[in-house]
């Protein structure tokens, strides 16, 4: 190349730098580093991601926190305790009482998958999994009515204790539908958008159904 | 053949007659990914039908070999096929639960408000809600009928819920298997004009049922009288939206085939309404309002029926 014949790198402009690249605190690869971390470590932060995410339900924003770092570890322990807290229900088990633990399980879990296909197929941006976990995440209000319902129903199961847990599964219902149609509503398609959160009313409608019918033995 | 087409849509508000005098319009099916240009240029050149979507030239037109990409071709093992299947917006939906309610007198549900554009949401959900609003009201009629009594303890009868729900979904998606593949048979033996693809029938299907949700609900008042009142309502409504979209299929057919067919599916569709009413919803034995229809079973005389 004729251009290049003179251009020569003067012995008097050192070319320096350092080849190895830091490992800064914000690289997204920490799984090489918590290896080696002491286990109530590991188990501390996922405890602190699923309470932070508590907090989210109960105050809902806007906030991304639910969507972006998903996770199941939440929607399974409230299932497990909202289910375990509709046993002990009323009559035989074998015939026409209360829903078993297996039903509550199916229906929260297939219920939330359905719903989340439907988002899905209707055009929605939402990940499989990001709007499983926050469907399940929600159910936190319901569960916390079903512990005040059982409270109350320790107190006694005539008229007052069903107008206080009906006002109380109304308003919890009503926070769990609007605390998910907060998170998810903004990644449907706009003209969709009532065909996305309908199924999620009947969702926790009929959550909120088991919760309020149940009557001790 | 365009002039032909477009004096044929131009009286296509007219009685229902001039529904067979157009050939084509409903020769849908899911397998044919290819539409005869007539039924394009139709489509297009419609005036002011409520679906203007198609006006609007959304994927819904694209069915003819002359325009690329065409609807509901990707293979089926796809996310993208069936998300073909759920391309309706919120007003779509609600407009064709209106017209499963109204039923205009001469014209078809599928052709108004289907388009081929059948759409797998709102049988799904429509069905759904029917489910729990069965077993819900069923319930809570249950609970109102006996709440006086002191042998009565309350129990949600859950089970109740699965049976409601295979016997709905089993009826919102076998009866209209069943039927397509009569009719697809039917069609080999006699030249009918007007056929349905499987999808279509299932969509009239799943939006006729939207009736019984409200009907439902008032079933829950413990009336002889008032729930029989409601069944022969609800029936009339969507027996009739199931009369008015399968009579122009079958009425080329056999006279005789032609009625069975016809009433077979009133039939099926009483039998339901019926069956789910005796079974979710226990026989109210007391009249708490002046009685019309004296109970037979009503021994005990309570304060509260004057």
């Amino acid at each position: 190349f004729p251009g290049l014949a003179d251009v020569s790198i003067s012995q008097d402009i050192p070319v320096e730098g350092e080849i190895t690249v830091p490992v800064g605190s914000h690289s997204p690869d920490e799984d090489y580093s918590t290896l080696d971390e002491p286990v109530r470590d590991t188990i501390m932060r996922d405890l602190k991601a699923v309470g932070k995410k508590f907090v989210h339900v109960m105050y809902p924003r806007k906030s991304s926190t639910l969507l972006r770092d998903w996770d199941l570890w939440g929607p399974l322990v409230l299932c497990v305790s909202l289910a375990l807290m509709l046993q002990g229900g009323s009559a035989d088990s074998k015939d026409d009482g209360g829903p078993q633990f297996a039903e509550v399980f199916v229906i929260i879990w297939f219920g939330a998958v359905v719903i989340t296909l439907n988002s899905k197929l209707l055009g929605g941006t939402i990940s499989f999994f990001q709007s499983l976990c926050v469907l399940g995440y929600c159910v936190l209000p319901l569960t916390v009515a079903m512990l005040v319902c059982r409270l109350v129903l320790l107190a006694g199961a005539g008229t007052i204790s069903f107008i206080i847990r009906l006002i109380v599964v109304m308003a919890m219902f009503g926070w769990s539908t609007l605390a998910s149609t907060a998170f998810l509503a903004d990644s449907q398609p706009p003209n969709r958008k009532a065909l996305v959160v309908y199924p999620i009313f009947l969702f926790y409608f009929v959550i909120s159904w088991m919760i309020l019918t149940f009557t001790p033995q | 053949i365009v002039c032909l087409v477009m004096y044929l849509f131009a009286e296509f508000d007219d009685a229902a007659n001039l529904l067979a005098a157009n050939p084509d319009a409903t020769t849908i099916s899911i397998d044919e990914p290819v539409e005869t240009p007539k039924n394009q240029h139709s489509r297009l050149k419609e005036p002011g039908r409520e679906e203007d979507d198609e006006l609007l030239g959304t994927d819904d037109s694209d069915k003819t070999e002359l325009l690329a990409g065409q609807k509901k071709s990707a293979p089926f093992w796809t996310f993208e096929y069936y998300q073909t299947f759920f391309d309706v917006d919120t007003y779509q939906v609600l407009d064709r639960i209106k017209g499963s309610v109204f039923p205009v007198p001469g014209k078809n549900f599928v052709r108004l408000y289907i388009r081929s554009n059948p759409d797998l949401y709102g049988p799904f959900w429509i069905c759904a809600t029917l489910v729990f609003t069965i077993a819900v009201s069923g319930n809570l009629s249950n609970f109102f009928i006996h709440l006086g009594k002191p042998t009565y303890h309350y129990v949600p009868e859950f089970r109740k819920v699965s049976i409601a729900a295979t016997t709905i979904y089993a009826y919102a998606w076998l009866v209209p298997l069943a039927l397509w593949g009569f009719l697809m048979w039917r069609n080999s033996k006699v030249m009918n004009i007007v056929s349905y693809s499987f999808l279509e029938i299932v969509c009239v299907y799943g939006y006729s049922l939207f009736i019984y949700i409200p009907t439902a609900i008032l079933w829950i008042i413990p009336q002889k009288v008032v729930r029989w009142v409601l069944v022969v309502f609800s029936l009339c409504l969507s027996g009739s939206v199931l009369v008015m979209t399968f009579w122009p299929a079958v009425r080329d057919d056999n006279r005789r085939v032609a009625l069975a067919t016809v009433g077979t599916i009133l039939l099926l569709h009483a039998l339901l309404a019926l069956g789910c009413l005796a079974y979710f919803f226990d026989a109210p034995e007391l009249d708490f309002l002046a009685p019309v229809i004296p109970a037979h079973n009503g021994t005990t005389v309570t304060t509260k029926s004057q």
